[in-house]
């Protein structure tokens, strides 16, 4: 008895780890094929597989953690808005819709059912981040989402086996780059028939008629090792709240935390309301992303799905900034939803000492540049003369942690990469002049927080550039934690010192160089604690000064 | 020189733990193992070249060639152990090597490590000039500032230097003129310029290849020099040539101005040892499988060539995660490597499912049935319980292995916390690790938009034997070849190695904007930089030239590789290149897409020395069932229980004798085990052909 117990809980766990490979090839599918520098450069991306009741059972680990369990809801929309009646083998479901799929117009997410011998098994979804959805671009200066871009409601992308040519031919009158964008959109129905194939083959070999034996395994022990996680916390309730720089007007995050050894559930009452601009959060991304601090304090090693998330809720009063509803603008919703970590790390920090980090940088700086020939000017050689659009990620420092310095110019909470320069100067006609470390930027500490980067662009001869600048900390460094001091705060500028604004679509004269300078992590415990031999080494590498050692350590 | 008419020819693997040398001389081969001697690497090869020469009765001086292949200069990375370095590169640009990717390779951890660079940040010097992406100078170099840092380069006593520009892929002139102002004031030094080691775009990839070879380069040099002087002194008066990434030879002066070229060389010698088994046997397509004690190596081999990189990632410092490692821009034969080998760790983790590896047992204290100090249990161990091994004689009896230590091991660390047996502990693990090879094959071939399912497995190394077959069925491959002599493989493959050389290079190029003459000045460039190196070490040789580029739609970020005619090019190409490179896309990725422009990244041109054809081995012409003289009880997953397995003695089985599963069959390096769905039948060249049951071939055709 023991024995075939044991055998069939073998043979269980070699299932669950064939699924999570599914999913992996699902989403590299996506990630090879992909347009959207977000999606191949920073993975923003999401694939998984669902039970035939829209319940996740395994998610691709991707670059970015906006997608954890916004996705897992997702498919039970699916599910209600397209009725069960109408779902046929050979079918693709498509949306955009924030408030369905993951927070903005930008996100197209695809569903497609699988079928086993004309039996409803389960569902595969993707989701990725397209070039453009037309509207203003990407950037943050919509009032409404209506000016955001087209807005695809849950709809079919497919009935058995047959594209709708219909809403391509719309779509392909809404947005720019549209061959890129429809492109993409054939990537996510192509990557979930990817994921539907590889079950099958795995269906095959296990002899399996449906997944149900497997789901039941999969979230038991999943369920039972997250509260397992939990089960030794303090109880109790933890606060903590942290202001960032916002559109026009400063934003206040709050959180409660209310810990049992059954749930946690974040609470963001008393949250700014909504900002005109669109730096609001949907419910879904905020979710998203406090989840994902939870999970990696909490339970870093248990996989995502229906059950080792049901443990973890999220909730924020409609129409604070992090719950906005339609028809509020979204298209940013990166910037504060990146935010939300260091938010509930500050709550956590109290209920559980020297385990999280000190604030980062944390919302990344992406810089979105659109370049445009001067009229009349020759362009200079190889660069040629183009109207482009350029997406830049770059990452500032991370916070102290409690035994580690922090990460200089490292994404965090994101997942994703920065690009080449030399790619980027290959695509559009501009020069990167600088792109390294900020030194002295790191919070001092016993820990130092992590450095910032400095970036300095101009256009190429024959260009103008503007930029759609969605930067944040420039007004509210990253804090210390336990006596470490603040990170340096961002600034945005020309390179005659002239500042700019740090949100908002601006013209870089002719001739100047852009100049950013991205925000240092906030460091962890007494300065003056630090080891003497890490501060020499810090001045020798130049990451801080000597007077800086002198004053600060 | 030579011995009986026959060209006496060496080959010798520096393994972290083993030294192989190989001599053949016609139909002589004769190998020999010795310890790796890491304070001077070279008097472990001589050792064994004296030692393979009294085997074969042949004098030392009749040795008319060695080939050698190392993992120095990977160790020497790894363990960030190498010359004083200096790196100058372009104002602006210091902290390139040490911001990386500015992404993380896990997700959830709160506390994780980055690599540190090769040079840290005070050895980083900086200086203007600029070079545009098209290739044209935007600023001038600043030598005066060169000649502020040259000074300080040697007041500082570095060894070593690397330079590396933004842009010199496109233009290397700014690099060049920076060398030559070095080696002004510092008469000697060694320099190494990026856009002479790997003319590249993307900065941080060539960038760390040029430190990388910088920081390797006086190490290597003068271990190459000792072992030339080495082998003159034993009577070895004859060429050198090194194994490269890229499976080919170099000359050692070569080897010594790019030591980066040397790593990997290898695990690469493992995957030419199998292209020739398959190229013997006529095997289109193969996967070979090299599983030790701490790693399992796949490689897909078509057309009897192991598949190739560009670029690949050295000294992983997380668990074998890609993004841990170190980037290297060069040609390589491309392997997946996973922590999966026999002396890898099986755990329980907080999923309370059954893990195995990354860690790794190791040879020392080794696996707890070594009975040296090991408490926690191994894959060996967990084969040792389920009747895979035979306890008395393994390694040929030379490590008696104790089963009570095995299942005390598995008992504590699994079963224990699982509620389970010991054996059921060791089908766990079993189960768990040949599935993690297989995810790890399957990916691997979608990767490269492949189906395992007509592949013929090659395996070899210590352990592969012993789960080959399981992972076939897990692959749904039918057909498994283990040849004989595994052990010393990479050494043996060194000997069918050619001589060549893949010269790569960045460069962009929109399809639309096609300019036949200007493709073909690059071409020609990169053909002669291929040729020189090749010719180096086979003047007279017949070459093979191949052109490969590596092509995207304009915007995606991931580029395809597409093999281009090998012929000039005139007005009009461009619509045979999106062809051919919409035959490669679709072949990917299942269709291919309308309205888009192509961009080309990257351009190489292999150019190597023609091999002698191989001679093909005969099918056996009739097959004799052995019974077994004893049995012993194994498992089969498959069957998911205990059968009997006759057990056979691989030496005795002549061509032709053929071996029902389940069977064991012993030799003294490993043991193949053939599982029920599979029978064995030894082939004319003594490799073993293992295929599923219902399959009535052979493996010619």
């Amino acid at each position: 008895m023991q024995q075939t117990s044991g055998l069939t809980s073998v043979h269980m766990q070699v299932m669950w780890n064939r699924l999570i490979s599914v999913v992996e090839e699902q989403a590299l599918t996506l990630l090879r094929t992909a347009f959207s520098t977000s999606v191949r450069e920073a993975g923003d991306l999401s694939a998984g597989v669902f039970d035939q009741d829209g319940k996740m059972m395994a998610q691709a680990v991707t670059g970015t953690p906006g997608h954890v369990n916004a996705m897992a809801v997702a498919v039970g929309n699916f599910i209600e808005d397209i009725g069960k009646e109408n779902i046929f083998e050979g079918d693709s479901y498509i949306t955009n819709d924030p408030w369905k799929g993951t927070g903005h117009l930008h996100d197209f997410t695809f569903v497609n059912p699988s079928f086993r011998n004309g039996r409803l098994v389960g569902y595969f979804a993707s989701t990725a981040h397209v070039v453009d959805v037309g509207g203003r671009g990407f950037g943050p200066d919509a009032n409404e989402i209506y000016e955001e871009g087209i807005y695809i409601p849950i709809m079919k992308f497919a009935e058995r086996g047959e594209v709708d040519m219909r809403l391509i031919h719309i779509i392909r009158h809404n947005v720019r780059e549209a061959d890129q964008v429809i492109g993409d959109l054939y990537s996510l129905a192509s990557c979930n028939d990817t994921g539907h194939r590889r079950l099958m083959d795995m269906m095959d070999e296990f002899n399996l008629d449906d997944l149900c034996d497997l789901r039941d395994f999969i979230f038991s022990n999943s369920l039972r090792a997250t509260l397992e996680q939990l089960e030794n916390l303090p109880s109790g309730s933890y606060r903590n709240e942290m202001t960032v720089d916002g559109y026009d007007a400063p934003v206040t995050m709050k959180v409660r935390l209310d810990v049992s050894s059954k749930q946690v559930l974040a609470d963001f009452e008393g949250t700014s309301g909504l900002s005109k601009k669109g730096i609001n959060v949907p419910l879904v991304y905020t979710t998203a992303y406090a989840c994902y601090a939870l999970k990696c304090t909490l339970a870093p090693t248990i996989p995502n799905n229906h059950a080792s998330l049901q443990p973890f809720k999220v909730i924020a009063p409609v129409n604070c900034i992090l719950n906005a509803v339609h028809p509020a603008p979204v298209a940013i919703r990166h910037v504060l939803g990146q935010f939300l970590p260091d938010v509930v790390f500050g709550a956590l920090h109290k209920m559980l000492p020297d385990t999280v980090p000190a604030e980062g940088s944390s919302s990344l700086w992406n810089v979105q540049l659109g370049t445009t020939p001067v009229e009349g000017a020759i362009p200079s050689a190889g660069g040629g003369s183009q109207k482009t659009q350029l997406l830049m990620f770059n990452s500032g420092g991370t916070g102290a942690r409690p035994t580690l310095d922090g990460l200089s110019a490292t994404a965090f909470p994101s997942g994703v990469h920065t690009m080449s320069s030399e790619v980027i100067e290959q695509i559009g006609p501009i020069t990167v002049w600088r792109k390294e470390l900020r030194e002295g930027s790191g919070g001092a500490g016993t820990r130092r927080g992590g450095l910032g980067q400095v970036i300095e662009i101009s256009a190429n001869p024959g260009h103008r550039i503007y930029i759609n600048a969605m930067f944040d900390r420039c007004e509210n460094p990253a804090r210390g934690r336990d006596g470490g001091l603040a990170g340096a705060p961002g600034s945005v500028s020309l390179d005659d010192g002239s500042p700019m604004q740090s949100k908002g679509r601006q013209w870089i004269p002719d001739g100047k160089h852009l100049v950013l300078k991205l925000p240092g992590g906030g460091g962890y415990g007494d300065p003056k604690n630090r080891d003497r031999e890490l501060v020499e080494q810090d001045v020798r590498r130049g990451y801080i000064t000597e007077q800086e050692a002198r004053e600060d350590y | 020189m030579s011995y009986q008419g026959h060209q006496v020819r060496i080959g010798a693997d520096i393994g972290g733990t083993f030294t192989d040398v190989v001599l053949e001389a016609g139909p002589i081969q004769k190998s020999a193992k010795v310890l790796t001697n890491h304070a001077e690497p070279e008097q472990a090869i001589v050792e064994g070249l004296v030692k393979v020469a009294e085997k074969a009765g042949i004098d030392i001086d009749q040795v008319d060639q060695v080939i050698h292949g190392t993992t120095l200069a990977t160790n020497a990375l790894i363990e960030h152990r190498g010359a004083k370095t200096a790196f100058i590169t372009t104002q602006g640009f210091r902290d390139v090597i040490e911001m990386r990717t500015e992404g993380r390779f896990e997700q959830y951890d709160l506390n994780l490590i980055l690599p540190p660079p090769l040079i840290s940040r005070e050895h980083r010097y900086v200086v203007a000039g600029r070079i545009a992406a098209s290739g044209d100078e935007l600023i001038a170099l600043d030598e005066l500032a060169l000649e502020a840092i040259a000074q300080k380069i040697k007041s500082s006593d570095y060894e070593s230097v690397a330079i590396g520009f933004i842009h010199s892929y496109m233009n290397g002139t700014h690099e060049q003129r920076a060398r030559d102002i070095i080696a002004d004031y510092i008469p000697g030094v060694s320099v190494s310029i990026s856009s002479e080691v790997s003319p590249q775009m993307r900065e941080f990839e060539r960038f760390n290849t040029v430190c990388a070879n910088a920081f390797v380069k006086p190490l290597m040099a003068s271990y190459l020099e000792r072992l030339v002087e080495c082998l003159e002194v034993v009577g070895a008066d004859c060429p050198v040539f090194m194994i490269h990434s890229g499976g080919g030879l170099i000359s050692i002066e070569s080897a010594i101005e790019f030591p980066v070229r040397l790593l990997e060389s290898g695990p690469a010698g493992g995957a030419i040892y199998a292209a020739d088994f398959a190229a013997r046997h006529g095997l289109d397509r193969v996967l070979s499988f090299d599983m030790g004690g701490t790693t399992a190596k796949i490689c897909l081999i078509e057309q009897h060539t192991p598949k190739t990189a560009r670029s690949f990632e050295v000294a992983r410092t997380y668990r074998f995660k890609k993004g841990s490692g170190m980037p290297i821009s060069i040609p390589v034969i491309e392997m997946v490597e996973i922590g999966a080998g026999g002396g890898s760790i099986g755990w329980v983790d907080a999923l309370h499912q059954i893990r195995v590896g990354p860690e790794s047992a190791g040879s020392e204290p080794g696996p707890a049935c070594y009975d040296r100090g090991g408490e926690n249990p191994a894959v060996t161990d967990a084969d040792l319980l389920l009747g895979r091994l035979d306890a008395d004689n393994f390694a040929g009896g030379d490590i008696p292995l104790v089963t009570g230590r095995s299942v005390k091991a598995l008992e504590c660390d699994i079963g224990s916390k699982l509620d389970m047996d010991s054996e059921t502990a060791a089908i766990g693990i079993c189960e768990v690790v040949d599935e993690n090879m297989a995810n790890a094959a399957r990916v691997h071939a979608v990767e490269s938009g492949k189906e395992l399912g007509d592949y013929t497995m090659i395996a070899f190394g210590g352990a592969a034997p012993l789960h080959a077959s399981r992972l076939c069925e897990k692959l749904n491959i039918d057909r498994l070849l283990i040849p004989p002599g595994a052990g010393v493989g990479s050494a043996i493959g060194f000997l069918r190695a050619p001589f060549g050389f893949e010269a790569v290079r960045g460069a962009y190029l929109k399809l639309s904007q096609f300019d036949p003459g200007w493709t073909n000045k690059l071409i020609q460039e990169l053909s002669s930089e291929a040729e020189k190196f090749t010719r180096a070490g086979a003047p007279d040789a017949r070459l093979k030239r191949e052109i490969k580029a590596y092509m995207r739609y304009q915007g995606q970020g991931w580029e395809i590789v597409v093999v281009l005619p090998n012929r000039d090019f005139v007005a009009g190409d461009e619509a045979e290149i999106r062809r051919l490179f919409e035959v490669e896309y679709i072949r990917l990725f299942g269709r291919s897409l309308e309205g888009l422009d192509i961009e080309i990244m990257n351009w190489s041109v292999q150019s190597s020395s023609i091999l002698p054809a191989v001679e093909p081995v005969a099918p056996v012409s009739s097959e004799t069932l052995l019974s077994p003289t004893s049995k012993r009880r194994i498992f089969d997953a498959r069957e998911q229980a205990f059968v009997e397995a006759g057990i056979y003695d691989r030496e005795s089985m002549a061509a032709g004798s053929k071996v029902a599963g389940p069977a064991i069959i012993v030799e003294n390096e490993t043991t193949t085990i053939v599982n029920s769905a599979f029978e064995a039948i030894m082939q004319s060249d003594l490799c073993l052909l293992v295929q599923r049951k219902s399959r009535k071939t052979n493996a010619a055709d």
